[in-house]
Parts: structure tokens; sequence; C-alpha cells
């Protein structure tokens, strides 16, 4: 039986620690992720969550301990933002390293300075190449479902790779929402307990993560990592089946798919924005104008072939990041064209950068890119990349 | 590609053979010399020192075992840092020069 209950993001994300049944938490607070690890305090203070609640120095420290508790066989979380994520770093690479399936909510903050603690998705995109496989979720709902998925997946013996599960600061993580909470039996049932076939023991001592030379396995090693990537992203496909026969709601696929198959203008975007752009599109609709939204759900591994056939038609498509890579353009704008470089048919794309910092990103912004693709659309020349919103005109630079 | 040395790779075939990430057995400062890496080559004065163990204590590889009141290093595992030699308080370890052949 499951409850539904008016939650915000952050709780949501401690829902999923408990429901997960996860046994170490080793949590550093910050803003905007201080209420997930508070609430799983809670748990664990009121006995309703058996876990050792690890309080750590800082963020560096909270990463070693997943890693070291997973590594003995135990099934761990933590949460982090911004700056925790970004002081993580060589940890983030050391947990796929080692092949530890923690699983980490991440709430999606601008890195300073200037300060700010508002939605930005630069602290996870910095985090690209660790390893760790990337969901980002637009709802509190797919929150919780996606920690479940995530264990469910990466705890696979032929994957063992950690997973970041993203959300917006403040958009999701302080925004109440319904959601629906299995109880813990259904979850159970779903999720086997976590039984990993090498363990770190104090009865028979093996040392981890030792030198590799060159000519010995450390590419190997490398290549075993992005396999387990290929397998996750099959696995994630055949796991929602089975996720939505025993929860009785969807979770969804690799990318989600909105009004998008007969569209002429595609707007690529995540998180937040693809929520306020599923409205746009209803309303565009109405309005008789033939738009559509692809959303990835899963950043790493990469859903490239079902980004080719969902965009593959289009007659402009549109990706708009709440990120920046500095020198270039949004990261996701690079990387849907580079996969649409390979496809049958390669539709004209123009990136936005737009929301930095958390910069609200209204329905009329929206309205304006699908304007700007209808101008793609009918071969009007203009600028590849946008920064949208600016206060003042871009430079133009000889 | 590299010539594969077929010490290191007694029982795999290729990547898919390997376990997911390299876990080995570990072996103590008796399984590993590294008594090879010094420079300088601590000797310990018995007849000055006065067996406080400082030396014992700040050694940071356990290269120090204590017999009879006195320290006794082991020159297989000790890299020569000369922390020991730091710490004395009555200066009864000289830090040597190695000579190699």
């Amino acid at each position: 039986m499951s409850t539904k209950k008016v939650i915000t993001g952050n709780y949501t994300a401690a829902y999923g620690a408990l429901l997960c049944r996860a046994e170490v938490v080793p949590a550093y607070p910050i803003t905007p992720q201080t209420t997930v690890v508070e609430k799983i305090a809670e748990f664990v203070a009121t006995g309703e969550m058996e876990s050792q609640y690890i309080k750590v120095e800082s963020e560096h420290s909270a990463m070693a301990a997943c890693i070291s508790a997973a590594l003995t066989g135990v099934r761990t979380f933590t949460a982090t933002s911004a700056h925790g994520l970004v002081l993580m770093h060589e940890m983030l690479h050391w947990a796929a390293g080692a092949r530890t399936p923690v699983v980490m909510a991440n709430i999606n903050r601008a890195l300073a300075p200037p300060w700010s603690v508002w939605a930005d998705h630069t602290d996870s995109m910095s985090q690209r190449d660790t390893g760790w496989l990337q969901f980002y979720c637009s709802s509190n709902q797919e929150v919780l479902d996606t920690i479940i998925m995530a264990y469910k997946v990466c705890e696979q013996p032929d994957i063992m790779l950690p997973a970041m599960v993203n959300l917006d600061a403040f958009i999701l993580s302080h925004t109440s929402e319904v959601v629906e909470v299995p109880d813990r039996e259904e979850v159970d049932a779903f999720l086997p307990q976590f039984d990993p076939e090498q363990i770190l023991d104090v009865d028979d001592p093996k040392s981890f993560g030792t030198l590799a030379f060159p000519h010995s396995w450390f590419m190997e090693w490398r290549y075993k990592i992005q396999h387990a990537h290929d397998l996750a992203a099959k696995r994630l496909v055949e796991e929602a089946r089975g996720f939505e026969k025993h929860f009785g709601r969807p979770w969804g696929g690799l990318i989600e798919e909105y009004r998008s198959r007969d569209a002429e203008t595609i707007l690529v975007t995540m998180s937040t924005i693809a929520s306020t752009t599923k409205d746009v599109v209803d309303d565009l609709r109405d309005k008789g104008r033939k738009v559509g939204l692809v959303r990835p759900r899963v950043f790493r591994p990469f859903p490239r072939s079902d980004l080719r056939e969902a965009l593959v038609h289009a007659k402009a498509v549109g990706v708009a990041d709440r990120s920046h890579t500095f020198g270039y353009e949004g990261p996701l704008f690079t990387e849907v064209k580079g996969a649409m470089y390979g496809a049958d048919r390669r539709p004209p794309m123009v990136g936005f950068t737009v929301g930095i910092g958390g910069r609200d990103v209204l329905d009329t912004t929206i309205v304006g890119l699908f304007d700007r693709l209808d101008q793609v659309a009918d071969g009007e020349e203009g600028k590849e990349v946008t920064w949208i919103d600016l206060i003042g005109p871009e430079a133009e630079v000889d | 590609m590299a010539k594969m040395d077929k010490d290191v790779r007694p029982e795999y075939r290729d990547w898919r053979d390997i376990p997911l990430t390299p876990i080995c057995n570990f072996s103590t400062i008796h399984g590993n010399p590294t008594g090879s890496w010094r420079t300088f080559k601590p000797i310990v004065d018995v007849e000055t020192c006065t067996g406080c163990s400082l030396c014992w204590q700040n050694c940071p590889d356990n290269a120090i075992f204590w017999v009879e009141d006195h320290p006794e290093i082991r020159y297989t595992h000790c890299k020569g840092c000369g922390i020991c030699a730091n710490e004395c308080p009555v200066d009864a370890i000289e830090m040597e020069l190695e000579v190699k052949v």
C-alpha cells in the first residue's frame, strides 16, 4: 500500500533513502540540500530508519565514507549541492573506479563567486566525466522513483557504478508536491538486498584499488566502466518495465518525448525547465503550432540513439542549457549535436543558455525559444548560441 | 601495442576476466622490501640512546622494532626519511650517506 504525501523534493529524497534502507548515510549540510540530511537524521533519531548516520567534516569525507562503507557491502546514501559536490570531485572518480554503487541526491545549484544558492546545472555538469550515472528529475515523484531505480540498476553485479540523482534548487528541493510514497515492504519486494561479490572484510583482508601498470589492465578497467554504462542504459529500460508492473506507475525511459513525434520544432531541455515547457507546448499546440519537447532524463549514460530517433524528423531543434561551458556553449547542446551528427538526417540546431544562477525561466521565455526555432526552421540566419534574457545585448566580437 | 608481461596476468585472457576493480592480497613490511630506496641510512648509537622510544613512536613506516630497551632498525624496509634522527632528543641517531655498489 502506498500513501500520498505532500512533500518537498528534499524530503522526497530522504524518503528515498529510508525506503531503500540505506544502511550508512555520511552527511554534511549545504544549502539547499540541508533538509535532505536533516530529515534522514530525524528518521534515524526516531528509529524509523536503521542506519549509521555519520556526521563528517566535509563533503570530501562524506564521499570517502560512502565509498568505504559500500566496499564493506552495505547500501549507502548521501546528498549534496554545488560547492559540496565539487569538493567531492576526487572522491567521485574514486567511487566510480572502485565500482561502489553509492546513490547521491545532488541539488543543482550555481557555483560562486558571486554567491548564488539558486538552480543551475554547472555543479553536476562539471562532474560529467567522473563515471557516475546522472539523472535529472523534473518532479518530486521522479526523484523518489529514480532513487529506487538507481539502486536497482547500479547494484547489479556487472554494473556496480555510483549514481547521482539531480533536482533543481528550490524549484524542486523546497517545493511541495503530491508524491505517491510506497510502503517499505513494497520497495523491499522490488529492490533486493545489496550483496556484492567482493567485499572489504577484516577477517580476510585485501587491498582495493591498487596500482595498475600501463601494460597491465588500467585501460581495461576504464573500458569496463564504459561497458557498465552501456549495460546500465539497457538495464534502465528493462527494469523500468518491472518498476511499472510493480508500483503501478511508469518510471519512463532514458528520454521523455512530449508531443514531439509529429512536431516541426522541438526543444531539448532537462529538469524543471522541461516541466514548464510542457505547459508551453500545450498552449502553443492549442494555437495550432506543431511544437514538442524532448527531455533527457539520463545524462550519463548519454541516450544517443534515443535522441537520434526522437529528433531526426524535426525542422529545427533547440537545446536549452541551464549551465555553460565557458569558451564554448551549453554542454547539453554540444552533446545533442554530437549525437545528431551520426543521424540519418541532421536537423538545424541552435543552443540557448538560460536560467543561469536560478534566473526564472518563464513560459513567455520558452515561447520566445519556439519563435526563434520557427525562424531556424525557415532557414533564417542567426546566432548558433544565444544567452536568453541577458540584460543588455550580446557583444559582437570581430 | 606494448608486449604484455606474462607474469602480471597469469590467469586473465582479456578485460572480461579481470575483476571489477583491482583487488589483491596486501603485504606488511615483511613482504614489501623497500630498503633499496634509501639515500641516507639511520645508525643508532646504543651507548647514547636513553631508550625513550620517540624514534619508534614516530617512524611513519613501522621500520623500527624495540629490542631489549633499544631501537632496532629494519634496513630491509627503512626508506631513510630521517624522522627518527630528527626526533631523537639526545642525537643518538646519525644519518649516513648510503654507499651504493
